[in-house]
Formats: structure tokens, C-alpha cells, sequence
């Protein structure tokens, strides 16, 4: 088995505008399979991705909010949102989908996969990365 | 393409999976299971079931890796288990039965 890598996902738009929110999420779940050190970022207009109460119903495309919820099941359970862009659209913690993911080595107790940074700090997290890809 | 249910045709793709996911019956489970050679028994209906409630509450068919997993966690891993899930689907647990299950091929399946 060669060396994990920490990959990073960085998602800086709005969910259904373009498609590189769904694009994203598919990525991550295919890449989920490799093994690798995942992680997502949300930032900019991104945080609206991880909005709960999403109804797409008007606009005739898939709402794949919900699949948010499954990257816990595919290991991936660090989502990190940038406070700032959060507080820039008016929205905070309480605006976003419940995600959780059960820790294996604590008797699978439930814990949150949402941690909130600050603009400093999501730009360490992005210094600690092998790979950035951006969507 | 289309499957014949009872004199009803329901569209599916070249690879069988069908292509409206709302004309799912368990009518169509049978036939779509019949011409994979598979015979439904109570192991692949609950397979089936909780692709379909995993599909409702996720939006996504979960890779077979997740899909084992959590059928060890709810059925314990007599069934849970790769060899045993292979013999109920012989074509890979999360692709064949997801086109029993009227689900789309699971993302990553290639």
C-alpha cells in the first residue's frame, strides 16, 4: 500500500447554479474508495451547499443535499466551513444540515463531521495538504 | 429497451438498470432478478430494501464497500460479509442489486 495522502476538496460555489457542487460531491465519494486522507472545504458562496431545508423542486434538478449525510459512511468526516463567508451571507451553524459520522474507535458514538474555522485557520488547513483540488 | 410488467413496458438502458426510477414495483424486482439469474430469496429482498431505503434517505446507491458494511451492521456479518453477499449476487452485490432495486448504477462503479 503506498503512502495516504491528505486530500482537500474546496468548494466556493452556490449548490445548483453550475454544476461543479454535484461534481465535487462525486468526486469525493469515488476517491472515498482509495483509501486517502479526505477532507472538504466550504467557503464563498460553497457554504450554501451544506444549507438545510434545500426544495429543488421548482427547478427540475436532483436535490443531493442529502447526500452530504452519506460521507460519513465513505470515512470522510472532516468538513470544514469558513466562519467568515458563513457570517458574510447572514447564515450561521444553526442554518446548516446536522452531519455526523459514528467514530469506530469510540463505540461508534455519533460526532459532528462540520468544523467551523476562521479564514486563518482554513488557510492552514489548506497549507497541511498534499492535494488541493478546487471546484 | 424495456422490461414487460404485466403488459406494461418499463424503460431501462443498455445495461439493464431502468431509466424512470418511480415505475419500480417489486413485480419488477422479480423480472429484473429472473433475467440476471438470480432467485429472490428473503436475504436479497432485504438487500433490495435497504438499498432502496438507503436511496431514500441519502439520494445516492452507496458503494458496495458501504453497502457491506452497514448490512453487517443490521444483519449481522453471517450476511454481511463479501463472500456471502456475492453468492446472493453473484454480478457484485451493489451493481446487481441496485438494478433489482430500480436504483441507478452505485457512483464509483465503473
Amino acid at each position: 500500500m503506498s503512502e495516504v495522502k491528505k486530500f482537500l476538496y474546496v468548494n466556493r460555489k452556490a449548490p445548483y447554479g453550475t454544476i461543479y457542487a454535484q461534481e465535487s460531491l462525486e468526486v469525493v465519494l469515488i476517491g472515498a474508495a482509495f483509501d486517502q486522507d479526505v477532507s472538504l472545504a466550504f467557503l464563498d458562496d460553497g457554504v450554501f451547499q451544506l444549507t438545510k431545508g434545500q426544495d429543488t423542486k421548482e427547478i427540475g434538478l436532483k436535490n443531493f443535499s442529502a447526500t452530504y449525510r452519506a460521507l460519513g459512511d465513505y470515512e470522510v468526516t472532516k468538513l470544514y466551513v469558513e466562519k467568515e463567508s458563513l457570517t458574510e451571507r447572514g447564515l450561521t451553524l444553526d442554518d446548516l444540515q446536522n452531519i455526523e459520522y459514528e467514530d469506530e474507535d469510540d463505540d461508534y458514538a455519533e460526532k459532528p463531521s462540520i468544523r467551523l474555522v476562521s479564514r486563518a485557520e482554513m488557510a492552514d488547513v489548506m497549507a497541511d495538504q498534499d492535494v488541493v483540488l478546487s471546484f | 429497451m424495456a422490461y414487460d410488467v404485466n403488459g406494461t413496458t418499463v424503460e431501462h438502458d443498455e445495461e439493464g438498470y431502468i431509466t424512470t426510477l418511480s415505475e419500480w414495483s417489486k413485480e419488477l424486482a422479480d423480472i429484473i432478478a429472473a433475467a440476471e439469474s438470480v432467485e429472490m430469496g428473503e436475504e436479497h429482498w432485504a438487500v433490495v430494501n435497504f438499498l432502496r431505503d438507503y436511496y431514500e434517505e441519502y439520494q445516492i446507491a452507496p458503494a458496495v464497500r458501504v453497502l457491506i458494511k452497514s448490512i453487517k451492521k443490521s444483519m449481522g456479518p453471517e450476511v454481511g460479509n463479501n463472500k456471502y453477499m456475492y453468492e446472493l449476487f453473484p454480478y457484485g452485490p451493489a451493481k446487481q442489486a441496485c438494478k433489482i432495486a430500480g436504483l441507478p448504477k452505485p457512483t464509483g462503479c465503473v
